[in-house]
């Protein structure tokens, strides 16, 4: 097995995608955020130059054109960056993008990715450290896609773009220097088909994104507690693998849900409220959630790090579901 | 392609199709205050010349994109008004299988890939369009249909600036009809012609009388022209008036009934026919003949979308994705 970091892994896929198919198109940014790594950008910048697309900032003018180019037959992934930015085209992605399969009774296929950085970053702030999936899960017609290792981020990638439908593509700033295994020639990993990260038997902790890795850790660090955590990872939320949720449910009877949308409406509350409504007698005790609180996401540091699924947080959800 | 040149008797397809639209949404009016169909209605009857004077001059591959006002422009892309009946009447048999309704017709056989329900909705997914016509490079080109009250929302402004900046083959036809839902245009901007914000991006632009069809074909074409060839985006202001209200049932109270008699005065469709007559391209019982022809294939699609069964309940689950 061959280990890469996940920035690495990301642009393989961004690489082999661009060579095998020439409607991908890329629109607006560098995938890598302000990494310090995006030198690896420039390189596929020159490679694909004439297909790789530098808009202004016009938010909703390039995911409408990025929409638009869908509909003509191309396989557009734009580049959102900050989450936060999602909010300047979404009536483009929401209302039209999303809308359009169904609207058109069929007629219209709209293979595009919107790709964006979610969560909590360090000073992102109020503005700049959005988790949108959650209000985009609430409307039909979109794949949501959220990778958390370097395996997943160039399978899953491969998978998003090949999809006929509008796709979002939630990445994480804080995976991007995340070693891992990622096999030569990997195949991709289809949308739809949860991946347990970890073996366990005395609880299910459903995790997404970055809180994948972070679960991960609190995992290791509750072994010495004689505690036995599994951690499911859905990898995607649309289409979302309940099957797979479930059998790890039915062993353990016990849920914790761990991501970085806000409580309420979240992700996690929509994952709990499936999980009962298929298995309420399989649960042993209540679902317990560890999401961002309920607050526009402060500046400051300790402010930052106390809104958050800190594993403290996650550490105390666990024992609670336990007793 | 050329207008100048054509022999009188070339028109007459025009004449025809402006009566098709005509007809069509007027069987649309008649069956709405029947209650034979429901759902929230646009009609753009005053406004056939634009649609029919743009769509007369392109190909079956180029990209249409229209906004919630857009029974005209599908029609004059090639919709089969039979499915588009349906589809306004929310049948299984409509265009969309009952699921887009009347702002949010697709006819993709015709190459009228989406209109929307959202004013400016569809101005930068034309953008995409041309630049997927300009990648594949077969001289397609992309035109998006909207109306004056688009000129002030943001999408209109990113759109008209990307297509300058990347040359896309686009061509903005702006049917300025007066009024944005319920209030004059005066009220929403200071800027009177809409062709001037084309200025400010660098797009060639003209402003015509859009109730005269040749006028609209005679800027279409040059602004055809000028996309397919890959010299960039072309605007067109067109100068129009609906003679119904913003949606069916709008008492209009906005709009003077002067202002109202002023504009049927200058109906498209009146005003072409006293042209084609003069040039002796048509005579009155050929004109009777084409309003008669037109109204007896509307009563056709009319009859075709009521018989046709509603959609199926379990038919919503699917296709929410491919």
């Amino acid at each position: 097995m061959r280990e890469i970091a996940y920035y690495e892994a990301k642009f393989e896929a961004l690489n082999e995608i661009m060579a095998a198919d020439p409607t991908v198109h890329l629109i607006n940014g560098t995938f890598l955020s302000l990494s310090p790594h995006r030198h690896v950008y420039q390189a596929l910048a020159k490679k694909y130059s004439d297909r790789i697309m530098s808009p202004p900032i016009s938010e909703l003018g390039f995911c409408g054109l990025a929409t638009g180019a869908a509909m003509a037959g191309l396989r557009p992934i734009v580049d959102i960056s900050t989450g936060s930015f999602i909010f300047e085209g979404w009536p483009q992605v929401a209302n039209e993008a999303a809308n359009a399969f169904s609207m058109s009774g069929g007629q219209t296929r709209v293979p595009v990715v919107f790709h964006l950085f979610h969560g909590l970053r360090g000073g992102g702030a109020a503005q700049h450290s959005a988790s949108p999936q959650a209000m985009l899960w609430n409307n039909p017609g979109l794949e949501i896609v959220l990778p958390s290792s370097p395996r997943d981020v160039k399978g899953l990638l491969k998978s998003a773009t090949a999809s006929d439908n509008p796709t979002i593509f939630v990445d994480h700033v804080q995976l991007l220097d995340l070693k891992g295994d990622v096999p030569e020639n990997d195949t991709p990993i289809p949308l739809g088909v949860a991946d347990v990260k970890r073996k366990g038997s005395d609880v299910t902790v459903i995790a997404t994104s970055y809180m994948v890795q972070r679960c991960l850790e609190v995992a290791e660090k509750l072994v010495n507690d004689r505690i036995n955590v599994e951690v499911v990872d859905p990898r995607t939320l649309v289409p979302f693998d309940m099957a797979t949720l479930m059998t790890s449910v039915e062993k353990t009877g016990r849920v914790v849900i761990v991501d970085e949308t806000h409580q309420s409406c979240g992700v996690a509350a929509e994952i709990a409220a499936r999980i009962v409504e298929t298995g309420f007698d399989k649960l042993k005790a209540p679902i317990r959630r560890v999401a961002t609180l309920d607050v526009p996401v402060p500046y400051s540091p300790p402010l930052e790090d106390y809104i958050g699924p800190r594993k403290d947080r996650i550490m105390e959800a666990i024992l609670a579901v336990l007793r | 392609m050329a207008t100048d040149r054509e022999k009188p008797t070339e028109l007459v397809p025009l004449l025809r199709k402006m009566w098709l639209i005509r007809a069509f949404e007027e069987k649309v009016s008649a069956l709405y205050a029947m209650r034979e169909i429901m759902g929230l209605l646009h009609l753009g009857i005053g406004q056939e010349a634009v649609a029919v004077g743009t769509c007369s001059l392109l190909r079956a591959d180029d990209y249409v994109f229209g906004g919630h006002r857009s029974h005209g422009h599908a029609i004059a892309k090639g919709a089969d008004i039979k499915r588009l009946m349906a589809e306004i009447a929310g049948r299984a048999t409509g265009y969309c299988g009952g699921k887009g309704g009347s702002m949010h017709i697709v006819a993709l056989d015709a190459g009228f890939v989406t209109a929307t329900g959202v004013v400016g909705g569809t101005i930068p997914l034309a953008l995409g369009a041309a630049f997927a016509a300009k990648e594949k490079n077969k001289g397609q080109v992309a035109v998006v249909f909207f109306g004056d009250g688009a000129g002030q929302a943001g999408a209109f402004h990113e759109s008209l600036n990307i297509a300058s900046l990347w040359q896309l083959p686009v061509i903005f036809v702006c049917e300025n009809n007066g009024y944005a839902e319920f209030t004059p245009l005066s009220s929403h901007t200071l800027i009177e012609r809409l062709a001037r914000h084309a200025e400010t991006y660098k797009i060639p632009s003209a402003t015509v009388d859009g109730n005269r069809v040749l006028e609209v074909r005679n800027a279409m074409s040059k602004a055809v022209q000028h996309a397919r060839k890959g010299k960039g985006p072309a605007f067109v202001e067109c100068l129009t008036h609906r003679l119904r209200g913003h949606y069916e049932g709008d008492p209009a109270k906005y709009r003077e009934l002067s202002e109202l008699a002023e504009w049927k005065e200058k109906d498209p469709i009146a005003r072409f026919m006293r042209e084609l007559k003069r040039r002796k391209a048509v005579s009155d019982k050929d004109i009777a003949a084409i309003e008669s022809d037109a109204r007896d294939l509307v009563e056709q699609a009319a009859q075709f979308a009521l018989d046709s069964p509603w959609p199926a309940s379990d038919e919503v689950a699917s296709q929410v994705t491919a």
